[in-house]
């Protein structure tokens, strides 16, 4: 029965080793994924489910019981993120059928794609945490390999950027981890955090915790170390851009939330309400601030991601139930639209050639239906009721007057504006106005391009329309986080 | 012009003897790994090695007739072997990569120690032969 | 022992930071490299520097070692060796396409 949380790391190692021994048989690579993704899909539903209806599921690997060995947890949020996690891998999946080239697909695209999976799933998984560096590493080395996939001269210029500097990151991981071992004499997250409350949280403890807040935080892409994030994102095809906007910064922010709601959670006045919030505050700002000065497609996006991180990383530095629920909630909201813009960036790209919007425009005409999917996700990425970007973000900028957290409330709702701005951007220019692509260009079907984007669309809609029900369960997410003892007692099992 | 063929007659001769022997030091290391310093990883880098050293005494025609395997395969291979170490344990409903050991007796060996380590292991050693050889053979290639 | 080891630490830390800094690819990654090491040393040195026999269970001895930290240094150690591999790679793809190894011209311009 346990056995079943091991399944969404090592089904996707098995097929990504599989994978790898065919490297020529495009086909049957291609069914393969295909199944491999809509599989998982099933089985994360079924798995947050259980975990839904029974608890906290915990596997100790080989046996070894918890403070000694390696032990698996699931907890809601853990299979939240994988569900999401599978949503999404499977969209960009199927976009990537219809637009990546024989070339990039001969460099082991699907085996790395799904290694990314196992590097994911197991990082949302994992209850240790040297184990929990080991799967962020196997996570980034396959996307390093994704990134420079088909070897343009661009991506290997900007890729080198994005290498070194998680480079120089998970050396710092290594580096907390070291001292967190020294003080704590553990490796078990649960064993951590009961060691932490006996030593409480001061000096050394306090200097580890915003150590990890740096390493997690140039994975997320915070302020200041936000700057590899769009123009590495810029290189690779849309079908990786997309996997890599909606996942992998996500891996980082849910690293700190796990981080500084079971260990690290001690001293809320200084780590979360002082540190988390200042920093989630200019993230958010010159997020917004990069977006608004941009003019390429591919880019706003990518200078919104770094915005967006923000209001997630608030949600924590506020640190009540209701702010924490909002956070997780516009994890979900986020990792849905933000992967259906791209891969109508992709999809516009794929029309006119080009994601420079001075040389785009009048799409609305040429292509309706993508223009209206697009105009959806982009209101309610800025947050416009009644789709999921407003129910998002209420909780957590009531939650910050709340705690009288004006100015970052404040920061909140004007960058919400601008979010605003910069999507009407886009679509002002890409799909008002003249037509500036050929009409050989506006014959190309793309409908078949629009099918994986479609559900997440509808989804963003329903997560809308059904906040009530979607924001308790975000609610009862939130509570299980934040009362570390459910975590430690199924772990530790006393 | 003809191009000069270095005269390599002394190399090539004493890599074929040498090559024995990092061969059975690295399958030595391999074995050993369980209770001793060695494994996997250290006994695949040396297997890497010796092939590697093979290489620069011959050329690459020569070393792919005589060793026929393609070696990104060998990870997609090794891979499996050593996830599948860790299925079988589920299989018989115990936690993923539970270990288990016993005692055999062999008629030469004696006495031997044989675990569920060493499937792993030997996954884990392929994966190391076929990404060291991969990568260092990817830029060996690329260079005419 | 643990402050020697600590001052090797703080040097190799220091020269890594150096070559990181510096405008060749190859440099770079011979930073990230010794960096690494840097690392794997601190690891091992902040569980004390121990002797002792293994803790296993049929071994009488007066001392015993911490084996955590040396499992946590060898996988550490076989990340890094995956990563400068591909980071070599990386880097000689790039200088075959760029025709250059040098940082400052592979900055890209602003407007791209």
């Amino acid at each position: 029965m346990n056995n079943l949380i091991i399944l969404p790391i090592i089904i996707p190692f098995i097929i990504g080793a599989v994978l790898i021994i065919f490297p020529k048989h495009h086909r049957l690579q291609r069914v393969v994924s295909g199944f491999t993704a809509v599989g998982m899909l099933l089985l994360s539903i079924y798995l947050a489910i259980v975990v839904y209806q029974n608890g906290i599921i915990v596997l100790e690997a080989g046996n070894w019981s918890a403070p000694f060995g390696i032990v698996l947890v699931a907890d809601m949020f853990a299979t939240l993120m994988i569900l999401l996690t599978s949503l999404l891998s499977a969209a960009c999946l199927f976009f990537a059928f219809k637009t990546i080239t024989p070339q990039r697909e001969k460099f082991y695209f699907y085996p790395f794609y799904f290694f990314l999976l196992v590097g994911v799933n197991g990082a949302f998984l994992t209850g240790d945490i040297f184990n929990l560096f080991v799967f962020f590493e196997v996570m980034l080395l396959s996307s390093y390999a994704l990134i420079v996939n088909g070897g343009t001269k661009y991506q290997l210029r900007e890729s080198f950027k994005y290498v070194i500097i998680n480079v120089f990151a998970s050396a710092l991981f290594v580096v907390a981890v070291a001292w967190l071992y020294s003080v704590t004499g553990t490796l078990n997250m649960a064993h951590i955090s009961e060691r932490i409350a006996e030593l409480e949280q001061t000096g050394v403890v306090n200097v580890i915790a915003i150590m990890f807040f740096i390493v997690f935080a140039s994975k997320g892409a915070l302020f200041p170390l936000y700057f590899w994030l769009p123009k590495s994102y810029f290189g690779p095809p849309a079908a990786i851009a997309a996997l890599f906007g909606g996942l992998l910064t996500k891996v980082g922010i849910y690293a700190i939330i796990r981080v500084f709601t079971l260990v690290f959670y001690h001293e809320p006045s200084y780590t979360h309400k002082a540190v988390i919030v200042t920093i989630a505050g200019f993230t958010m700002l010159f997020g917004v601030l990069g977006a608004v000065s941009q003019f390429d497609f591919k880019r706003i996006l990518s200078y919104h991601i770094i915005s967006q991180v923000g209001y997630m990383v608030m949600g924590l530095g506020i640190f009540t139930p209701l702010a924490v629920a909002g956070a997780i909630y516009y994890i979900v909201h986020h990792m849905i639209v933000k992967t259906a813009l791209f891969l109508f960036a992709g999809a516009a790209e794929r029309v006119t050639g080009t994601t420079d919007l001075k040389k785009m425009g009048g799409l609305l005409k040429t292509h309706p239906v993508l223009s209206w999917l697009f105009f959806i996700s982009a209101i309610s990425l800025a947050g416009i009721p009644p789709f999921s970007g407003f129910f998002s973000k209420f909780p957590i900028i009531l939650a910050g007057f709340q705690e009288e957290q004006y100015i970052i409330s404040g920061v909140a709702l004007l960058v919400g504006l601008l979010t605003l701005f910069s999507m009407m951007k886009i679509f002002s220019y890409a799909f008002w106005g003249k037509q500036k692509h050929t009409n050989e260009q506006a014959k190309l079907p793309i409908g078949k391009l629009l099918l994986p984007i479609a559900p997440l669309v509808a989804l963003t809609i329903i997560l809308g329309i059904a906040a009530e029900p979607i924001f308790q369960y975000s609610l009862q997410v939130a509570e299980q986080i934040m009362d570390p003892s459910i975590y430690i007692e199924s772990v530790l099992k006393e | 012009m003809k191009q000069m063929r270095p005269n390599d007659m002394m190399l090539q001769v004493s890599m074929r003897l040498i090559t024995l022997i990092i061969f059975a030091f690295s399958f030595y290391l391999f074995l050993a790994g369980h209770n001793n310093p060695g494994g996997g990883f250290i006994g695949g880098l040396m297997t890497a090695s010796a092939i590697l050293v093979l290489y620069l005494a011959f050329d690459m025609k020569t070393i792919k007739k005589a060793i026929p395997f393609n070696f990104t395969t060998m990870i997609g291979v090794g891979l499996l072997f050593a996830v599948f170490t860790g299925v079988a344990s589920m299989l018989f409903g115990f936690p993923f990569l539970k270990h288990f050991f016993d005692y055999f007796q062999f008629p030469i060996f004696g006495e031997v120690e044989l675990t569920t380590a060493l499937p792993f292991d030997l996954g884990v050693y392929l994966v190391v032969v076929g990404a060291a050889l991969t990568i260092i053979l990817a830029i060996a290639e690329d260079d005419k | 022992m643990e402050v020697l080891m600590s001052i090797v630490i703080g040097i190799i830390f220091t020269v890594s930071v150096y070559l990181f800094l510096s405008r060749s690819i190859i440099r770079v990654i011979l930073g990230t490299l010794l960096l690494s090491h840097g690392v794997h040393l601190l690891l091992i040195t902040m569980s004390e520097l121990q002797r002792g026999a293994p803790p296993l269970l049929n071994l009488d001895a007066d001392a015993y070692t911490d084996p955590l930290p040396q499992a946590l240094v060898l996988t550490a150690i076989v990340i890094a060796f995956g990563v400068t591999s591909f980071l070599l790679v990386m880097a000689y793809r790039t200088y075959k396409e760029h025709k250059t190894d040098d940082l400052e011209e592979l900055r890209g311009s602003a407007d791209e």
